[in-house]
C-alpha cells in the first residue's frame, strides 16, 4: 500500500511520493539523509494511528458486508458475496434516504453558500463592533450540535416552542415529511453557516483592496466589483468550503436523529446506517450501507476534484 | 456627506444586530428553557418569569449526567493531547522538512477529514467489541484522536508556516541537532498555535455523537450529547425538556468561554489551515 509510510532508514518505493532522481539519491549528503529520516520519524506516529483507525476498520468493514452476519444469530455467519448489496441496493429504504440526504445537502449547501458569503461580508467591511459580530458567528459553530438541535426541536415543538406558536393550532411540522426535512436542513444552515463564512472571510482577505479601488475608479457598481473581481479572487477558499461543506452535509446524522430520528421519511443514510446495526443489529447489511456510503463520498470527492482541479485542497499545499 | 455616513452606520448596525441575534437567539432560547420551573415551561416566555436553579439541581442529583459530564471532560482531554502531540510533530515535517512521502502524507490526512463517520461506525463497533475496548473511554478516544488528526495536521502546519525559522537555523549553526532545535527553539515559538488548534480539535471531541451513542452502551463512556439524548424525565408522564435544556446549558459554556477569549486566535485557526492548506 503506498500510502503508508517508510520506516525509517529504508530507501523509499519508487513513486512514493519521492522527490530526487535516481543519481541525486545516490548522492545524498548527510544532512538530507537526516532530515529524511527525522520527516519520516515525525510523521510516523500520526500515519499509524491513521491507517489503523481508517484504512483497516474499512477494509474489514468490506470485509463483514460479504458476510450474513446477524448479530441476534451470531451462529449463522457465512460467506455470501455480494448479496448484502444486492438488497440494500434493490430496498425502497436505501433509495428513500439516499435521496433525502442528497436533497438536504444540496439544499444546505446552496442556502449555506449565499448566507455565508453575506456573513462573511458583513464581518469582512462592518464599521463597528466587529469583535462582537466575530464572536457571535462562531457560537453557533463551536455549539454542540446535538444542543442546538434540542432548540430547534422545543421552538417547533406544540405548546412549548416560540416558533410553534407562529403557525395555526394543531401543525406538529416535525411529524409530517416536507416541513420536518425544511427544519432539518434550518438546523443544518444554523449550525454551519458560520464555518462556511469563516473560510468565506478567509478568501476576502486575499482580494486586494487596491484592485477592489481601482475598479471603483474605472465605474464599477459594488455588483459588478462583487462578481467580476471578488469572486473569481475567492474561487478558490469557495472551492474549498463548498467541497467540505457538501461532504459534511451528506453525513448529516445530529439534527435528524434529534428532531424525527428519521420518522416520516427524513431518515438520511447515516440514521439508516446506524439503524440497520444498532435495531436490527445486522452486521452484514450495515456494513454494505457503510461501505456504500463510503463510496458515495469518494464519488462526491472525486467529482469536486476533476470538476475544479488545481483548486481541489490537495493541490494548493503543494510548497 | 455627514448624514449619508450615519444612514451608512445605521445600516451597518442594523445588519450586525441581525446577525448577532440569528446566531444568538436558539442559544439564548434554550438557556431560558433551562431556568424556568416545570409550571411556567410551556408559557413561551423569552425571558423567563420566575428563575430557578431546579433543573440544575435535579440533573447534578443524579449520576447519570455527572457521570456523562466527567467522560466528556476526560475523553475530549485524553483525545485532544495525544492528537495534538502526534499531529504537531507530523505537522513540523509537513512544514519544514523535505521527504519522500510527503504529498502522500497530506492526501491521506485529507482524505480522512472527509471520511463519513458512520462508515466506520460498524466495523469499530464489532472490532471494539471483540477485542474489549467497547463501551470504555479508550474505544472513544482513539477514533477522536484519529478524526482530530487532520485538523491538527493542517491547522498547525499552517502556523508553523509563519514561524520565523531563522532562528532554528542559528541554533544548528551554533552546534543543535534538529531534534534540539526542534525542542528549544521552535516548540516554544509554537506554542500559540500548538494552544488554538487544540481548542479547535477539543471542540470537535466535545461535539461528537455519532461515536459516542455508537460505541458505547452503558454510564461508563457515554459522553454528555450521548447521554442527553437518552434523559428521562422524573417521571414516566414527564418530558425532560428542563433537565436537557439545564444540561445543554452545562455542555455549552465551554463552548462559549473559548469562544469569547480566544475568539481572533480561532479564527485565524480555522481560516489559514483552510485557504492555506
Amino acid at each position: 500500500m503506498s500510502t503508508r509510510a517508510q520506516p525509517a532508514g529504508t530507501p523509499p518505493s519508487p513513486g512514493a511520493g519521492t522527490e530526487q532522481t535516481e543519481p541525486d539519491r545516490a548522492a545524498l549528503s548527510a544532512g538530507a539523509r537526516q532530515e529524511r529520516r527525522l520527516g519520516w520519524l515525525l510523521c510516523a506516529p500520526a500515519v499509524v494511528v491513521m491507517i489503523a483507525v481508517t484504512a483497516y476498520p474499512i477494509g474489514y468493514a468490506i470485509y463483514l458486508s460479504l458476510q450474513r452476519y446477524d448479530l441476534r444469530f451470531p451462529g449463522q455467519a457465512k460467506f455470501v458475496g455480494l448479496s448484502n448489496y444486492g438488497a440494500v441496493l434493490s430496498s425502497p429504504f436505501w433509495w428513500d434516504a439516499f435521496w433525502v440526504t442528497l436533497f438536504i445537502t444540496v439544499v444546505s449547501v446552496v442556502i449555506e453558500l449565499v448566507l455565508g458569503m453575506g456573513l462573511a461580508l458583513v464581518m469582512h467591511r462592518t464599521l463597528f463592533w466587529r469583535g462582537v459580530v466575530r464572536t457571535s458567528v462562531l457560537i453557533p459553530y463551536g455549539i454542540v450540535t446535538v444542543v442546538a438541535a434540542f432548540s430547534w426541536q422545543y421552538a417547533w415543538t406544540p405548546n412549548l416552542g416560540y416558533l410553534a406558536e407562529l403557525l395555526p393550532s394543531g401543525e406538529a411540522p416535525l411529524t409530517e415529511q416536507w416541513p420536518a426535512l425544511w427544519l432539518i436542513i434550518l438546523a443544518e444552515v444554523w449550525k454551519t453557516t458560520p464555518f462556511m463564512a469563516l473560510l468565506l472571510l478567509a478568501g476576502l482577505a486575499l482580494v486586494p483592496e487596491e484592485t477592489l479601488k481601482a475598479a471603483m475608479v474605472d465605474g464599477a457598481t459594488a455588483w459588478q466589483r462583487f462578481t467580476k473581481v471578488m469572486l473569481p479572487l475567492m474561487k478558490p477558499a469557495i472551492l474549498v468550503a463548498l467541497l467540505f461543506r457538501t461532504l459534511d452535509a451528506f453525513r448529516i446524522f445530529d439534527n435528524i436523529y434529534i428532531l424525527t430520528a428519521g420518522a416520516h421519511g427524513t431518515g438520511s443514510l447515516s440514521i439508516l446506517g446506524y439503524d440497520n446495526l444498532f435495531t436490527a443489529l445486522n452486521l452484514g447489511i450495515g456494513s454494505a450501507i457503510s461501505v456504500l456510503i463510503f463510496i458515495c463520498v469518494g464519488i462526491i470527492a472525486f467529482a469536486f476534484v476533476k470538476l475544479f482541479g488545481a483548486a481541489a485542497p490537495g493541490a494548493e499545499v503543494k510548497r | 456627506m455627514a448624514a449619508a455616513g450615519k444612514t451608512h452606520a445605521a445600516r451597518w448596525g442594523v445588519m450586525n444586530v441581525v446577525v448577532v441575534l440569528y446566531a444568538l437567539f436558539p442559544v439564548w432560547w434554550i438557556a431560558a428553557l433551562s431556568f424556568k420551573d416545570p409550571t411556567t415551561l410551556t408559557d413561551g416566555d423569552y425571558i423567563p418569569r420566575d428563575w430557578t436553579l431546579e433543573n440544575y439541581r435535579g440533573i447534578f442529583d443524579t449520576s447519570e449526567f455527572t457521570r456523562a459530564l466527567i467522560n466528556s471532560i476526560g475523553i475530549a482531554l485524553i483525545s485532544t493531547v495525544i492528537a495534538v502531540a502526534l499531529g504537531t510533530m507530523a505537522a513540523y515535517a509537513v512544514a519544514r522538512l523535505r521527504f519522500p512521502g510527503k504529498r502522500v502524507l497530506i492526501g491521506m490526512s485529507l482524505l480522512i477529514a472527509m471520511f463519513p463517520p458512520i462508515s466506520l461506525v460498524s466495523p469499530l463497533f464489532n472490532i471494539e467489541r471483540i477485542i474489549g475496548i467497547f463501551d470504555t473511554w479508550v474505544g472513544l478516544i482513539i477514533p477522536y484522536m484519529t478524526f482530530s488528526l487532520p485538523l491538527a495536521i493542517y491547522t498547525l502546519s499552517a502556523f508553523f508556516r509563519e514561524i520565523p525559522w531563522d532562528l532554528e537555523k542559528a541554533a544548528k549553526v551554533d552546534g543543535a541537532t534538529p531534534a534540539q532545535a526542534f525542542r528549544m527553539v521552535i516548540v516554544p515559538l509554537a506554542a500559540p498555535g500548538v494552544f488554538t488548534t487544540a481548542i479547535l480539535v477539543f471542540i470537535f471531541c466535545w461535539n461528537d455523537f455519532l461515536f459516542a451513542i455508537s460505541l458505547t452502551s452503558t454510564e461508563s463512556a457515554r459522553t454528555v450529547p450521548a447521554a442527553i439524548a437518552f434523559f428521562t424525565g422524573s417521571s414516566q408522564f414527564q418530558q425532560p425538556t428542563g433537565s436537557i435544556a439545564a444540561a445543554a446549558v452545562v455542555i455549552t459554556i465551554p463552548i462559549i468561554v473559548f469562544v469569547l477569549f480566544f475568539q481572533r486566535r480561532i479564527v485565524a485557526g480555522l481560516t489559514s489551515g483552510a485557504v492555506k492548506g
